[in-house]
């Protein structure tokens, strides 16, 4: 029983890292533009973000997973699972990029300007470094959650934890030592990432100008 | 245009069904689990330790499980051990505990900062911890903690989708079900993604000018 839900273990991870690399990597822009000085700009990345953090992530897999595949686009699983969860991360970590900017000290674009450093230098140079540290254990907590918001992903069929859980469960009539192993699986899961963000975290703020 | 159109209003009754099914567990698992959160969040930094650990217990496994495992549980599991929930009793208990669990420690940090001097002060007029309590510390650190719960209060909303799990009518699963029917899921999942965001959406931004008005008082 716990190896058949253990089985599931590799799919829950491969969901939740994958929907966390779009994220991260799709957040970037969208934060330039939500604080981006052009109107328009600044309308559509808030737009996303207000939108996209205003849709159950379930009904976003399921319109991905349902409605893109049935005739629009062919779609497995997997791949309408991470699509749904990683724009919804991607309005997330917007807002978290953005929390972090605000807490790197301005002296840093000044100094960068009186340098002559040119904008792209400053951006990837001073800002961009400075920007991962301090949004670091923003972005682990978000890593934690969006580990069991990937849970949505066994309702489309990946067969991740709380999909064996649930298959387990309804063959042998045992729900309350199944679901409690899912369970266990779960925050077991979550620990280290906790645990390895604190660590990274007392590292790396120790390098952030204050 | 028109056939889509056509097509939204056709089934505009059915998701509303389900969005009030939706707003009813809201609202049922919010009434428990807000009280709930307070007493959790009390009962973790209590000095009894037959009250500490249950509630430390009862709020780690509450936030460390997915809310979708909980709800299962609670509508499969507990059977087992001779307890037979519906849908949607076991859809508010998931919710419930899941709200508690959260908001317990978003409380814990609005009771906690209150400041020190006022908990001094009460004593030193010689107030009953329990009147202390009651008069200074809960009504000064919900205020700090409204904002944040108000957004707990959408998120759960949101997780009512869940319970498309335990097949529940709820708005997502009237949705799937319309769209099973009839196989036109974009345009139907489309009107259910319309139905949450047109609440959702205000919610948000309301929360979010709360936040920033209650954030200059607190300046």
């Amino acid at each position: 029983m716990i190896h058949g839900v253990a089985l599931g273990i590799p799919w829950t991870l491969a969901v939740t890292a994958a929907a966390f690399l779009i994220g991260a990597a799709l957040g970037l822009p969208l934060c330039a533009m939500r604080m981006s000085k052009l109107p328009p700009l600044r309308f559509i990345g808030l737009a996303y973000i207000i939108l996209f953090r205003s849709i159950p992530p379930l009904l976003l897999v399921f319109f991905f997973f349902f409605g893109l595949g049935s005739g629009f686009l062919p779609i497995s699983a997997f791949q309408g699972a991470v699509l749904g969860l990683g724009l919804i991360t991607a309005a997330n970590m917007a807002e978290i990029y953005r929390g972090a900017l605000s807490a790197i000290h301005f002296g840093q674009w000044d100094a960068s300007e009186a340098l002559a450093l040119p904008s792209y230098s400053t951006y990837i140079d001073i800002i961009a470094p400075q920007l991962i540290r301090v949004s670091l254990p923003s972005a682990a907590s978000y890593a934690v959650g969006l580990l069991k918001e990937s849970a949505i992903a066994s309702t489309i069929g990946v067969t991740d934890i709380s999909f064996n859980a649930n298959y387990i469960a309804k063959s042998t009539y045992q729900g309350l030592t199944v679901f409690g192993i899912a369970a266990l699986f779960y925050i077991m899961i979550s620990l280290p990432i906790a645990a390895l963000a604190r660590f990274a975290d007392q590292k790396l703020r120790a390098r952030v100008a204050l | 245009m028109s056939d889509i159109a056509a097509f939204w209003l056709d089934s505009l009754p059915q998701l509303l069904a389900g969005l009030s099914i939706s707003l009813q567990v809201t609202g049922a698992a919010l009434a428990i689990g807000f009280p709930l959160g307070l007493l959790l969040a009390l009962g973790v930094q209590s000095k009894v330790k037959a009250v500490k650990l249950p509630s430390l217990c009862l709020v780690e496994i509450g936030r460390g499980a997915p809310a979708l495992v909980v709800l299962q549980f609670a509508y499969f599991g507990l059977p087992q051990g001779g307890l037979t929930l519906s849908a949607f009793a076991a859809a508010v208990f998931a919710l419930a505990w899941n709200t508690g669990a959260y908001t317990s420690e978003i409380i814990r940090a609005g009771l906690e900062s209150v400041p020190f001097g006022e908990i001094e002060a009460a004593s030193a007029m010689g107030m009953l911890p329990r009147d202390t309590l009651r008069f200074v510390i809960i009504p000064q650190g919900l205020r700090v903690a409204a904002p944040a719960l108000l957004g707990f209060a959408v998120a759960v909303l949101q997780a009512t989708s869940l319970c498309f799990a335990i097949a529940l009518p709820e708005l997502t699963s009237n949705a799937y079900m319309i769209g099973t029917i009839t196989f036109r899921y974009m345009e139907i999942l489309s009107l259910a993604g319309i139905l949450y965001a047109a609440i959702c959406v205000p919610a948000t931004i309301a929360v979010g000018v709360l936040e920033q008005r209650l954030g200059k008082h607190a300046l």
